[in-house]
């Protein structure tokens, strides 16, 4: 199915969650609310015509201009060999979701890795910790305003000056 | 390598004991199977029949209890650094560390990034640094030849205890 039919479909079925609808990219692609997120993700899998069976990527987009957090899912068909990619906006103070565990297991792990590098928490997740850095580290790296800290652990993470060596 | 001195032909020699023992020591150099990235493949090679460093002793252990050197060969993330000072600590005196490639020296590559460790040697002291990215097998095995070396200038019998061992950043 194109991805203009399936947009067509879930508008059908989910007036006014969904919305902005890009088709004619390399991933087409479309807004979901935050609220109804779950909701539509089941719907795709189940649905006959549709029967999204595996979340490929869950990730993070943090865009401090215009002050959200984005949560890209991309969904694939391997029936019918269609695939979408879908976004969500969240607030980039308080960002929160829902867990789509409850509809792919995988979801498991990588929202994991968004709540490790984004700071995103996903409300009902069953084991939400730090996936790839140490427990104990502090800040979520990939947010634009990461501060390094100046040690980690009573490890110096300082470096000698590269460039100014270079530039005299 | 020249320890065996005066040595008669047929049946004796005469040597000093310290040199016999680092002739021991130097020509059997098990070495910790540590690889974290890609120079964990040259270090294979190495080990492997091209560069072949069986020859001078040098053979791979898997636990550091056995180990008389560590290769510290590939990336260092903070994670690990943790666990790296961990493995260090277990191998028994005296230990020798070769820090393996531009990551192992500095962070190479990656130092910018925020989990990679600027360098193994703010976890634990290293005796030689093998420059490359990565170094080629004639490399790390030159840097195992540095290691002989030091291990021959040592003295055992009229050791002094040394002041300044404490590891660096420990």
């Amino acid at each position: 199915m194109e991805a203009k039919e399936i947009y067509g479909k879930l508008e059908g079925k989910f007036a006014g969650k969904v919305s902005g609808f890009q088709g004619d990219v390399m991933d087409p692609n479309l807004r979901v609310d935050p609220q109804a997120v779950v909701e539509v993700c089941r719907y795709l899998r189940d649905e006959p015509d549709l029967k999204f069976e595996i979340l490929s990527d869950l990730t993070g987009l943090d865009l401090p201009k215009e002050n959200k957090i984005q949560v890209v899912y991309h969904i694939y068909s391997y029936s019918h060999r269609h695939q979408i990619v879908l976004k969500v906006d969240l607030p980039r103070e308080n960002p929160q979701l829902s867990t789509m565990e409850g509809v792919w297991k995988v979801a498991n792990w990588l929202e994991r890795e968004a709540f490790d590098l984004f700071g995103i928490v996903f409300e009902g997740h069953t084991d939400l910790r730090r996936i790839l850095l140490p427990e104990d580290w502090v800040g979520h790296p990939l947010r634009k305003d990461y501060v390094e800290q100046e040690e980690y652990d009573g490890i110096s993470t300082q470096r000698a000056p590269l460039v100014e060596k270079l530039l005299r | 390598m020249q320890p065996l001195l005066n040595s008669l032909p047929e049946t004796v020699f005469t040597t000093k004991v310290d040199d016999l023992l680092n002739w021991g020591r130097a020509s059997s150099q098990w070495y910790m199977l540590f690889g974290l990235a890609c120079c964990a493949i040259e270090l294979m090679q190495t080990g492997g029949p091209r560069a072949d460093v069986d020859r001078f002793g040098c053979v791979p252990r898997a636990t550091p209890r056995q180990s008389d050197l560590m290769i510290v060969a590939g990336t260092l993330t903070y994670k690990m650094a943790k666990r790296t000072k961990l493995l260090y600590d277990q191998m028994p005196d005296p230990k020798y560390v070769i820090s393996m490639g531009s990551c192992a020296n500095c962070g190479g590559l990656f130092q910018l990034a925020y989990s990679v460790c600027k360098g193994v040697d703010k976890i634990i002291p290293v005796d030689v640094y093998v420059p490359g990215c990565p170094p080629r097998p004639e490399a790390l095995t030159e840097g195992l030849m540095r290691i002989q070396e030091k291990m021959m200038r040592e003295r055992w019998l009229v050791r002094q205890p040394a002041a300044a061992e404490a590891p660096v950043g420990a």
